[in-house]
């Protein structure tokens, strides 16, 4: 018989005690996530039909269902992206392409958006009650919240641009150069369109981002739950209206059950393609190399 | 690098130089919503410096505005209670997660598990918020009322920076040289020997950082804390006691604060988002130093 | 890459920027907007009446939110909101303001359908409030810890409440803190062994909707809008409508046709008292 040494078992169990550690771990978290899962379409399922996602919300939001909010979400949506898109792809080109990292101008913009990735959503919430709805007079308007909304994005828009153009191989410049092509054209033929599916990939992202976004909503696109008539008048987000419907509505949980497994399901389709996207650049840009 | 100031696709000689104003533009105005945020805040805030000395927001009897206390206190450590609380069950449960996905699951297993907590990072506060609102705050009144409590608080957050943990965690780890790992296998370590004795020391400074960003969004969560914590204004005396955080105390009384409440309000905005810059500032700082 | 796929991108950036300027150029679509901001209390009712003007008067837009009283007072003195609902009387530093009276109403405790206490007395309420007494059996109901539901500051129903019982809010010992009326009720329905107090009008109508709540008598009188029409409820008050001037155009259009008698169905239906105005 072999002599067993004592540290030799210790090691054995102490790995083996990790492993079920481990297994416990990812169990529990599994399970709960099937239990919110499993409680969401319970409480929800029945509640879903086309009609729920068409009609507007009566009796505080008990009967009817959720077309005008939709058409809120989708409206703030859109102001945010018109405001962020444009200047976080500006942005995150003079990064990757002109300005070097340790330049001044780098090193602001660079530090600037690391910390207003980090600012919580309710502090763009105050910002924005005070920028937007009071000192530009905009009051409670999709207008105001899209904008606010465009703040949170700046971050995610640029670093995902930036790390798509960024990724874009030297040699492709160098060709550009050596075929005679301007800085100009080399960007807007060349670098863009093969950075093309990581932007998409990080605008989708933000997209995911803004539509679960309510801290900031609160104060600045207000709560009115009809369907709003221009980008000035007050419109309820989708996540908002979950809100209110659990904490405010005695009775209203089987329709914020609803809007939520409309809300997740949304987010879901987001990320697959988001996730397919970012799939596709990566083989492409195996079989380009 | 020479590039052609003039070419057949874009003849325009002003062009580049055109496009260069036009980038620098956005960058400087992207940069530049920072400093208005940062702004607005010190100038809303500014009234009530003013009238009030700082040190009341640390000694006042009470935070009841209206009666004219303004005693931050109770509601920063319900803040930092209810974090530090999420943070302790997050770390084991995501790090447990990440080693999951890294070296204890097959392949398909760990892309299943990958997605799963992915789609978790996804799903927004409100519905944990409403989750824990419907079915956890019942089951802790069930066990010790009242039920909106600190515990839901700590568990709905722990919920919300999982994702975070693992997801950096597991970023961290694969970076690790894999020549690492194949050396700890050729000395016969065992898997949690290799784990403890090479990966973790190699990915520390990404493990640290992840966690202290998620420490960073647990302290700034709103919504989720605002539905299930019970929003009193107090100093905690066990699990089962409700608390305000600061985040969720600017969502209740924005709406209809004036003059020094509402200033006192965006002083707790600017309190809470010094802290967050804080945080990311070190986490940045840690993961510069892990690539240098 | 072809160049169509870059003229593609282009073309979907100029159509970003041109949303974002058409957007922020749009004309407001109504003829006459009006926005009212306060009272949790006053808001489902005038949320009602707006619909039913909007109907009489196409083109027109009401915009009603909550927030509280202090915020209609609030919000009506700079300007945010055209007229602001308030769900108590005028106080004396508030004579700039004009206000308008649309109904009566009253404040009543609530507890869960199923707890056995049928009747409190003052100085019980006070008593449970303030923390001296944490479990129903000293009253005569179950044994078990007795949940607190207050309301927030600013709520006039909070200020109305402890005026009653001559208390300040710093002497409260609450459990669980709310907001709005409804939310209140939620809290109280979901938990068996919760005490809250919020609107009779509020409190009524969701007990007519099913939630398991029930309406204690205050000082021996029943709360019921019956006892506040006759004066005999202890915690009434009046629900206004107020504007920082003198009304004018499509506000006072409004104010006029929110107290009229075209508006008493819709009062009565959130468990309201009409006011006769001549």
């Amino acid at each position: 018989m072999l002599k067993i040494n004592a540290m030799r078992w210790r090691h054995f169990y102490l790995d083996r005690l990790v492993q079920i550690f481990v297994y416990l771990a990812v169990f529990l978290v599994c399970a709960v996530f099937l239990w919110i899962l499993i409680d969401l379409l319970r409480g929800g399922f029945a509640h879903i039909s086309w009609g729920f996602l068409i009609e507007s919300p009566r009796d505080a939001g008990r009967a009817g269902g959720i077309g005008s909010i939709l058409v809120s979400t989708v409206l703030i949506l859109l102001v945010a992206l018109a405001a962020a898109l444009p200047l976080a792809w500006t942005a995150a080109a003079l990064l990757a392409e002109y300005v070097s990292t340790t330049s001044k101008l780098g090193i602001v913009v660079h530090y600037s958006l690391q910390v207003l990735a980090g600012v919580p959503s309710i502090v763009f919430g105050l910002f924005g009650n005070a920028f937007f709805s009071i000192y530009l007079g905009l009051g409670f308007s999709i207008l105001s919240g899209g904008l606010t909304l465009a703040c949170m994005l700046l971050p995610i828009l640029v670093s995902t641009a930036e790390a798509g153009l960024r990724a874009v191989p030297d040699s492709y410049r160098s060709a550009a150069a050596a075929l005679g092509m301007s800085r100009a054209a080399a960007l807007f033929h060349l670098l863009l369109p093969i950075a093309a599916p990581t932007l998409a990939a990080g605008l989708l992202l933000g997209i995911g981002r803004a539509v679960a976004e309510t801290a900031a909503l609160l104060f600045t696109s207000g709560y009115a739950d009809r369907m709003p008539g221009s980008l000035l008048d007050s419109g309820r987000a989708l996540a908002l209206h979950i809100f209110d419907l659990s904490m405010n509505v005695p009775g209203g949980d089987a329709p914020a059950y609803a809007s939520a497994l409309v809300l997740v399901a949304m987010l879901l389709c987001i990320n697959i393609f988001a996730m397919k996207l970012v799939q596709d650049w990566q083989r492409r840009r195996t079989i380009l190399e | 690098m020479i590039w052609s100031k003039r070419n057949i696709l874009f003849p325009l000689k002003l062009t580049d130089s055109l496009l260069h104003g036009i980038l620098r533009a956005g960058a400087v105005i992207s940069a530049l919503v920072m400093l208005l945020i940062s702004l607005f805040l010190i100038v809303e805030s500014w009234p009530v410096l003013g009238q009030i000395s700082p040190v009341r927001f640390f000694t006042d009897l009470s935070w009841h505005p209206l009666e004219g206390a303004y005693q931050l206190m109770p509601m920063l450590a319900g803040t930092l209670y209810a974090s530090v609380g999420a943070l302790l069950l997050a770390i084991p449960l995501g790090i447990a997660s990440a080693l999951f996905i890294a070296y204890y699951a097959s392949p398909r297993l760990a892309k299943w598990y990958k997605r799963l907590i992915e789609l978790l990072a996804g799903i927004p506060s409100v519905v944990f918020g409403f989750w824990g609102l419907t079915t956890l705050v019942p089951l802790i009144n069930q066990l010790h009322p009242p039920g909106a409590s600190l515990l839901a608080a700590i568990l709905v957050l722990t919920l919300m920076i999982l994702p975070t943990i693992t997801l950096t965690a597991y970023s961290a780890l694969m970076a690790v040289p894999i020549e690492f790992l194949r050396n700890a296998a050729a000395l016969g370590l065992s898997r949690w020997g290799m784990i403890h004795g090479v990966a973790f020391p190699a990915a520390r400074a990404g493990i640290v950082a992840g966690i202290i960003l998620a420490m960073g969004r647990a302290i700034g969560e709103t919504m989720a804390v605002l539905m299930v914590a019970g929003n009193v204004v107090q100093y905690p005396d066990g699990l089962f006691d409700p608390i305000r955080t600061l985040a969720s105390n600017i969502a209740l009384e924005m709406a209809y604060a004036m003059g020094d409440h509402r200033a006192a309000l965006f002083i707790s905005g600017l309190l809470l988002m010094v802290m967050v810059m804080m945080l990311s500032g070190m986490a940045g700082w840690l993961e510069r130093s892990r690539h240098a | 890459m072809s160049m169509s796929d870059s003229k593609k991108f282009l073309l979907i950036c100029i159509t970003f920027f041109v949303l974002g300027f058409g957007g922020l150029t749009c004309a407001n679509a109504a003829s006459g907007r009006l926005v009212l901001t306060g009272s949790s209390t006053v808001a489902p009712l005038v949320g009602e009446m707006a619909r039913r003007f909007e109907t009489m008067n196409p083109g027109v837009r009401i915009d009603v939110q909550t927030g509280g009283t202090s915020r209609g007072i609030n919000d009506t003195r700079n300007g945010t909101a055209d007229i602001g609902m308030v769900s108590r009387a005028l106080k004396p530093d508030e004579t700039d303001l004009h206000a308008f009276t649309i109904a009566l109403d009253g404040i009543s405790i609530i507890l869960h359908a199923n707890n056995p206490v049928t009747a409190l007395s003052k100085q019980q309420i006070i008593d449970i409030y303030t923390g001296k007494i944490t479990n129903w059996k000293s009253v005569g109901g179950a044994d078990a810890r007795i949940t607190v539901v207050n309301k927030a500051e600013g709520r006039s129903t909070l200020e109305l409440f402890l005026h009653y019982l001559e208390l300040k809010n710093s002497q409260i010992r609450p459990h669980a803190i709310i907001g709005d009326n409804p939310q209140g009720i939620k809290t109280v329905a979901g938990n068996p062994n919760a005490i809250g107090y919020v609107s009779i009008g509020a409190a009524e109508y969701e007990a007519e909707r099913g939630a398991p709540i029930k309406l204690l008598p205050l000082d021996g009188v029943d709360a019921t809008i019956a006892n506040v029409r006759n004066g005999t409820f202890p915690l009434s008050r009046p629900l206004n409508l107020i504007t920082s001037r003198e009304p004018q155009g499509l506000a006072r259009h409004f104010i006029e046709f929110a107290r009229s008698l075209q508006t008493h169905d819709l009062v009565e239906a959130q468990y309201f008292v009409p006011v006769e105005v001549n």
